[in-house]
């Protein structure tokens, strides 16, 4: 499976939209637009599953995205820029979520962000220059029963305080050899 | 599917139930806590006693104690054990035999327990929601098979009319009257959507329901769908609940293989297929037209009404939209009778609400009382009150759509017009618990915040008024804002509740305007002296000179 064949296959009633990268995941994004028929209606569908495939939605990708359904490209990009979920930039290799919703928020949600912040130098929605690591917060992970709750790659951590987030984040930061 | 197979499936589900069950809660709360790996240590210490005959373990739902997960029960002899580690599998399980262990013992008959009343959450944390079975084991799907058989959808309506339901979601629009509206009207194709879109913050009994017991919000919707005469149905969930978004669709698939979904559900005439909507994150579709928008495929942004969805909603047809919670509360309905649903409640608020008890309280987690219970009783009596001594000071409902109650007002019934009355709402159940370390002015900025993040910028009062309003709230927490400041913050509330689009920025006012009203004084406090003379100029309000 290591080598893509690049060239098109041959020539079907209709051309599939063959991505001039050859990078394969084009290819599955392609299927999946079909598997839609096209719907208008499936564009956030299509967004999520592009997301999935590639972390981040580009320019590029959203133009493929709105040549398959056959959207404006204005559409597309509108939808994607509505929605928080969808992310224009690529993320860091790491990426540590901390909830701010109410709960997490009066238990001191507040202060386990500004400790990350000082800890990666960056703002709260950023990543690091590296590209290793992503600050982000979210509105409410629905974790109100263990604030405050904060996701490290995924993995949803209770009761966590300033101290406990930094040094979970620690290996992550560079701060000495790679 | 015809009655007698589900049957067949009820009985065969109960004859192979083994003399212990040990179950295991698999919700959002305690799988954070290292759930599944406390699963897992079960199966193998069962394994390794080669108890496999005689013990079950069972993963559930949410066992409403989330404070203290991961949670484990054993029956008999009925015993809850909390924060439970994967080590501690094998002592637990030795208790079958006689053995002992040193794992924390709950109190099954703690308020906090025993206060409880269970219709939405009947099955949740007994049951494995990744199994139809076993929901059937527990009468699922047979309110379905009564009403496709023996109702006509007139009848099924009026069932719920005369129940007093009334929606989840936070309005508190009468159930009954919404159903009806859909079913007279004469189109062709007709949709029903399930709001899953639980936006609020500190807000997780929607997601708890999905993953404790998705078939029956499955249930409920088919039996909407057979009463207004739609045949095609979505789910619209929020992408932050990956778990409950995958217990759906593996409800949904096996749904369909029994023949409950797709066409000919039961055998009948009728046909009704559903599907999932997963949502990007946008607390605005929550509102039912910017949450129509959003399954099309388009910006969430909410239009006015009338035309009300259920004359003209998704696609330009007539929609029902109810809340997770409604559609749970609809199964049970018609299966023991409205009589006995509105025996429940009080007199214009029926039945029992479901609320995540969360904040500065002992015992956080999922609580299902009936309504007119009064907050004393919810959070000094079962959530145990403010840990470490505390005294609780307010109890926000509502989310960034209600109001913060002062601890004078906690002997008020929560039911939908007291709350109304006090300037909160009942909201779709969100509790938060506040001690006096909380400045509530802090509080009402924190929401604002919130609202002119999510305001979907197609109105001006909501666009402008929410970013104004933070400014002025940021003011004053920076001690820089005069009496003038204040009274243009009250003006700002009335005018954007009064001339918003949507219920986001009609209701965004109201953390705001309820914590001026009960503590005012915390504003005045945080007044700067006038006549006061800026060192430096105070941050522009942005938009404005």
């Amino acid at each position: 499976m290591s080598n893509v064949a690049v060239s098109p296959p041959a020539s079907k009633s209709r051309a599939p939209l063959a991505h001039p990268s050859g990078d394969k995941r084009f290819k599955m994004l392609e299927v999946f637009i079909k598997r839609q028929q096209q719907r208008h209606d499936a564009l956030i569908e299509v967004l999520h599953k592009a997301q999935e495939l590639f972390g981040f939605l580009d320019t590029d990708l959203l133009l493929f995205v709105a040549h398959g359904l056959r959207l404006p490209p204005s559409r597309v990009y509108g939808v994607a820029t509505f929605y928080h979920f969808f992310k224009l930039k690529p993320q860091g290799a790491h990426t540590c979520v901390v909830c701010m919703g109410t709960a997490c928020y009066v238990k001191g949600a507040q202060q386990v962000v500004e400790a990350l912040e000082q800890a990666a130098h960056i703002r709260a929605g950023e990543t690091t220059p590296d590209g290793r690591f992503s600050l982000m917060t979210a509105r409410c992970i629905g974790a109100c029963g263990i604030a405050p709750a904060v996701v490290y790659d995924a993995a949803v951590a209770a009761r966590q305080t300033p101290a406990s987030a930094v040094e979970r984040v620690k290996g992550w930061l560079d701060h000495g050899p790679r | 599917m015809v009655l007698a197979e589900l049957i067949a499936i009820k009985e065969r589900e109960l004859a192979a139930r083994k003399p212990v069950v040990i179950t295991c809660c698999l919700a959002a709360g305690c799988l954070s806590s290292a759930g599944q790996a406390v699963k897992e240590a079960l199966d193998q210490a069962v394994k390794t006693a080669s108890l496999d005959a005689e013990v079950e373990v069972r993963g559930v739902g949410c066992m409403r104690l989330c404070c203290e997960g991961p949670l484990v029960f054993i029956d008999p002899p009925g015993t809850l054990y909390q924060q439970v580690k994967p080590e501690d599998a094998a002592s637990l399980v030795g208790t079958v035999r006689g053995g002992t262990t040193h794992v924390a013992r709950g109190e099954p008959n703690h308020p906090f327990f025993a206060r409880q009343m269970s219709i939405v959450l009947e099955n949740s944390g007994f049951m494995d929601p990744e199994r139809i079975e076993a929901y059937i084991a527990r009468d699922g799907y047979l309110a379905v098979r009564n009403v496709l058989r023996e109702m006509t959808p007139a009848e099924v309506v009026s069932e719920i009319t005369r129940s007093g339901l009334r929606g989840r979601g936070g309005a508190g629009y009468p159930t009954g009257l919404k159903w009806s509206t859909v079913a007279k009207t004469s189109s062709a194709k007709k949709y029903v959507i399930c709001n899953a879109d639980e936006g609020d913050p500190g807000a997780f009994m929607d997601r708890s329901v999905l993953e404790s017991d998705p078939h029956r919000v499955l249930e409920g919707m088919i039996i909407a769908a057979y009463a207004v005469g739609a045949d095609q149905g979505y789910i619209y969930v929020r992408a932050e609940y990956p778990l409950a978004i995958s217990r759906l669709q593996t409800a949904i698939r096996q749904a369909k293989q029994l023949g409950l979904l797709g066409s000919g559900v039961f055998e009948s005439p009728f046909n009704f297929n559903l599907d999932i909507r997963i949502g990007a994150g946008a607390f605005v579709c929550g509102e039912e037209t910017a949450l129509m928008a959003s399954v099309e495929g388009r910006r969430g942004q909410p239009r006015p009404r009338p035309p009300f969805p259920a004359e003209s909603g998704l696609f330009g047809q007539p929609t029902l939209i109810n809340n997770v919670e409604t559609f749970a509360c609809v199964p049970p309905i018609l299966r023991r009778g409205a009589e006995w649903f509105a025996a429940i409640g009080t007199e214009r608020s029926k039945g029992t609400k479901v609320f995540a008890l969360a904040g500065k309280v002992k015992h956080t987690g999922l609580i299902e009382v009936p309504m007119g219970m009064t907050l004393r009783e919810i959070v000094q009596d079962m959530g145990g009150g403010v840990p470490d001594g505390g005294q609780i000071k307010a109890v926000q409902t509502g989310g960034p759509s209600g109001g913060c109650i002062p601890a004078a007002h906690l002997d008020t019934p929560v039911d939908y017009e007291s709350l109304g009355r006090l300037g909160s709402i009942m909201g779709s159940g969100g509790m938060i618990v506040m001690d006096q370390q909380d400045n509530m002015v802090d509080v009402a900025r924190f929401f604002m915040e919130f609202c002119k993040d999510e305001s979907c910028g197609k109105c001006v009062p909501c666009r402008a008024g929410t970013v104004q309003m933070h400014a002025l709230l940021c003011r004053l927490l920076a001690r820089q804002a005069t009496a003038r400041d204040l009274a243009k913050l009250e003006e700002l509330c009335d005018l954007v509740r009064n001339t918003s689009l949507c219920g986001l920025g009609i209701t965004a006012p109201n953390p705001v305007l309820s914590t001026l009203r009960f503590f005012r004084q915390e504003y005045l406090d945080l007044l700067a002296p006038e006549p006061w003379k800026p060192a430096t100029p105070p941050a522009p309000l942005p938009g404005l000179g």
